[in-house]
């Protein structure tokens, strides 16, 4: 039997909002609030119409403050409220790294369950949309690296949606991750209503047997791209999207390099402590004698993210990829 | 500035009137009750300090010298309402409801020294200085939106108001006339750094300027005048007239903690002349016995009564078996990731548990 679904063709920036808008359809309590999220509808306008819909009480123009924002949202969260709070940048949120950290990440564990806070940050990130210094940061791993946080990146606008509606109903404080260079890139048909994509559940994009590539948000079309000059090779990629990076999907990818013996783990964050390294680490402890290679990570460097005249130089290419995965299967 | 934000006094360091506008209020069951409430939290500091350096308990934080303006500021407070502590304000959270217990378990190193009594919104103690003055401002708009009429009081002291968090917290309250009251206990000293080298503003009232809010400055030894004032804040609050800053002028007689020597960077004979002019329990009892509601032997009973509930407070505290190891694992999130479930079962594993 076939169900059928109303679907609208929309970007990931869309899809963002529509899963806010249906939230806060369903529920009073949630509130969006941010530095220009109300009538200018957000810097990549992810909040666009919302103040029209629900409110100046529950889309909030607040001051310019990072701290304050997700300061308040503690507060907010811990007293009935499910605040999505955004920052315009992810490079922005190192002054409410304090309120994540010492309040936001650990008021669970701290009070045995008495004080909690359901809230979820969104941020773009990342670089390759030629953004000012300091916006293109890729610093997922400060918060995968954080007791208490969940950490997910979409990166199509279904799983966007999706993942934000599970986000909102998750009881504990989500990092919500969105691409820039995803948000306008494609079109998608997203259902109308409400629907979940799981949270620390990965998505397999390409069946292959001879390498497994792990990447995602906008690494993705990088990969595929990837995949897709390997296959020209003879080179069949088994491409997974991690979708959540914490918790990873431990299943998903001890199976996929337990059937391929050879992995490229991919993300434009640095390698020194990037999540590539807890990947590896995963495959030790789960598939180390299934391997065939030793695993190839294609990151961004140890360096600040350059000013966009060099951003394509730090951004991992289907080039880099290639290579990687050439590398793997040639051992 | 000084003169723009006057020490709002009630009770002179002799125990004399110096403002009786609340005469009519203050009656013999208000006083005694306020006596009782600064005494029973001197006792308890006292103890925390000689529990710690018996090794029975972890470093402590002592507060001696703070109780009037605590324990005034927290008997303003109304049932619902929410307190965001410090953690230095034990005498603060006992009088809005913390069992001793509880407040000794913290320093025991216990996770049940962060959970309120049931019903009583008392948050777990700040450790990063002025971050807690926007959770006191989040959840005072919270209640704002809801429709309630209940209120946040915060806790902070004067090296605080250097942060960010003090100012974003100020800022957000006024912005969103959030029903917060800010309550400074200005003791002059950040660890080791004088106020004066601490802002070059003669006040930290003042600050409430900026913020388009009202601003009081009172005499934290005064039991009355922080009662008084801090309940014409939250009166003000519950009304929707906005947040107030309120600071208390005071003076600790002890170190910052137990694991501090004061004596490097403070004159030590300075505190104990203090405790002449400035102890607000001696000023209480001196106002007592002026007032001709001072007795001996109500006295020495309270004493011994308040004795004997700490030292059964410490008993509590130590028999209480120890923690699983598992409550380590099993707060993080609502629902244990699979890191965490591995690592649980592991280290059970480790133990021979399992």
């Amino acid at each position: 039997m076939t169900t059928l679904v109303d679907t609208k063709k929309l970007t990931m920036v869309q899809a963002v909002t529509d899963g806010m808008r249906v939230m806060m359809k369903e529920h009073e309590n949630v509130i969006v609030l941010g530095e220009d999220v109300g009538q200018n509808g957000g810097v990549f306008r992810a909040t666009d119409g919302l103040v029209a819909e629900f409110g100046e009480n529950r889309v909030i123009d607040t001051p310019l403050a990072e701290s304050g924002i997700i300061g308040t949202s503690i507060g907010l969260a811990m007293n009935g409220f499910k605040p999505i709070a955004e920052m315009q940048f992810l490079g922005f949120i190192y002054p409410a790294f304090n309120q994540i950290m010492t309040h936001a990440s650990r008021i669970r564990a701290r009070t045995l369950g008495h004080f909690t806070v359901p809230m979820v940050i969104r941020a773009p990130f990342g670089a390759g949309v030629r953004a000012p210094e300091i916006h293109s940061d890729s610093v997922e791993a400060l918060f995968t690296g954080m007791p208490g946080m969940k950490v997910v990146v979409p990166s199509n606008p279904y799983d966007a949606k999706g993942m934000l509606v599970s986000a909102i109903e998750d009881p504990d404080p989500v990092l919500f991750l969105e691409p820039m260079r995803c948000y306008r890139s494609t079109k998608m048909d997203v259902p109308e209503g409400k629907y979940n994509v799981p949270l620390g559940k990965a998505a397999r994009l390409q069946e292959g047997n001879d390498v497994t590539i792990f990447a995602y948000g906008a690494m993705i079309e990088v990969v595929m791209k990837a995949a897709k000059s390997a296959e020209e090779k003879g080179i069949k990629c088994d491409v997974i999207d991690l979708r959540t990076l914490y918790p990873l999907d431990k299943e998903m990818i001890a199976e996929s390099v337990q059937k391929t013996g050879r992995a490229v783990i991919v993300h434009e964050a640095p390698g020194t402590g990037g999540l590539g390294e807890t990947i590896m680490s995963l495959i030790n402890d789960t598939s180390f004698l299934y391997m065939k290679a030793p695993i190839e990570r294609v990151t961004g460097f140890d360096t600040p993210v350059p000013m966009f005249a060099l951003e394509d130089h730090y951004l991992p290419s289907a080039d880099r990829v290639v290579q990687a995965i050439e590398k793997v299967t040639q051992f | 500035m000084e003169k723009l934000f006057p020490k709002m006094q009630i009770i002179n360091e002799n125990g004399e009137w110096n403002d009786e506008t609340y005469r009519g209020e203050i009656t013999e069951e208000l006083t005694k009750e306020l006596y009782t409430k600064m005494l029973r939290s001197r006792l308890f500091d006292r103890k925390g300090v000689n529990l710690q350096r018996q090794g029975r308990i972890g470093t402590y934080v002592p507060f001696e010298g703070q109780e009037a303006s605590q324990i005034g500021s927290a008997m303003a407070m109304g049932e619902g309402d929410w307190m965001f502590p410090t953690y230095r304000d034990h005498a603060a959270t006992m009088t809005f409801g913390h069992s001793l217990k509880t407040l000794f378990l913290y320093w025991k190193g216990r996770q049940e020294g962060c959970t309120p009594p049931e019903g009583k919104n008392i948050f777990p103690p700040a450790v990063p200085i002025a971050s807690q003055l926007l959770h006191a401002t989040g959840a005072a708009w919270a209640e704002k939106l809801k429709g309630t009429d209940r209120a946040s009081i915060v806790y902070f002291g004067d090296g605080a108001t250097s942060e960010g968090d003090f100012h974003e917290g100020l800022n957000f309250a006024s912005v969103f006339n959030a029903p917060v009251v800010f309550f400074n206990q200005n003791n002059g000293f950040a660890i080791s750094v004088p106020i004066e080298k601490q802002m070059k503003s003669k006040t930290i009232a003042q600050k409430a300027v900026a913020y388009e809010m009202e601003g009081v400055r009172l005499d934290g030894n005064d039991v009355f005048a922080v009662y008084f004032h801090t309940r014409t804040a939250v009166e003000r609050a519950r009304k929707g007239e906005g947040p107030t800053l309120i600071e208390a002028v005071t003076w600790r007689y002890g170190a910052h903690t137990t694991a501090d020597d004061p004596s490097k960077y403070r004159n030590q004979e300075e505190s104990v002349n203090r405790r002449e002019t400035t102890d607000p329990i001696l000023r209480l009892e001196r106002f007592m016995k002026n007032e001709n509601m001072w007795d001996e032997k109500w006295a020495a009973d309270l004493q011994e009564s308040l004795t004997l509930e700490i030292e059964a407070a410490v008993k509590e505290m130590e028999e209480i078996q120890s923690p699983h190891y598992n409550d380590m694992f099993d707060h993080v999130f609502a629902e244990n990731p699979w890191p965490i479930e591995s690592q649980k079962e592991a280290y059970a594993h480790s133990r021979g548990d399992r």
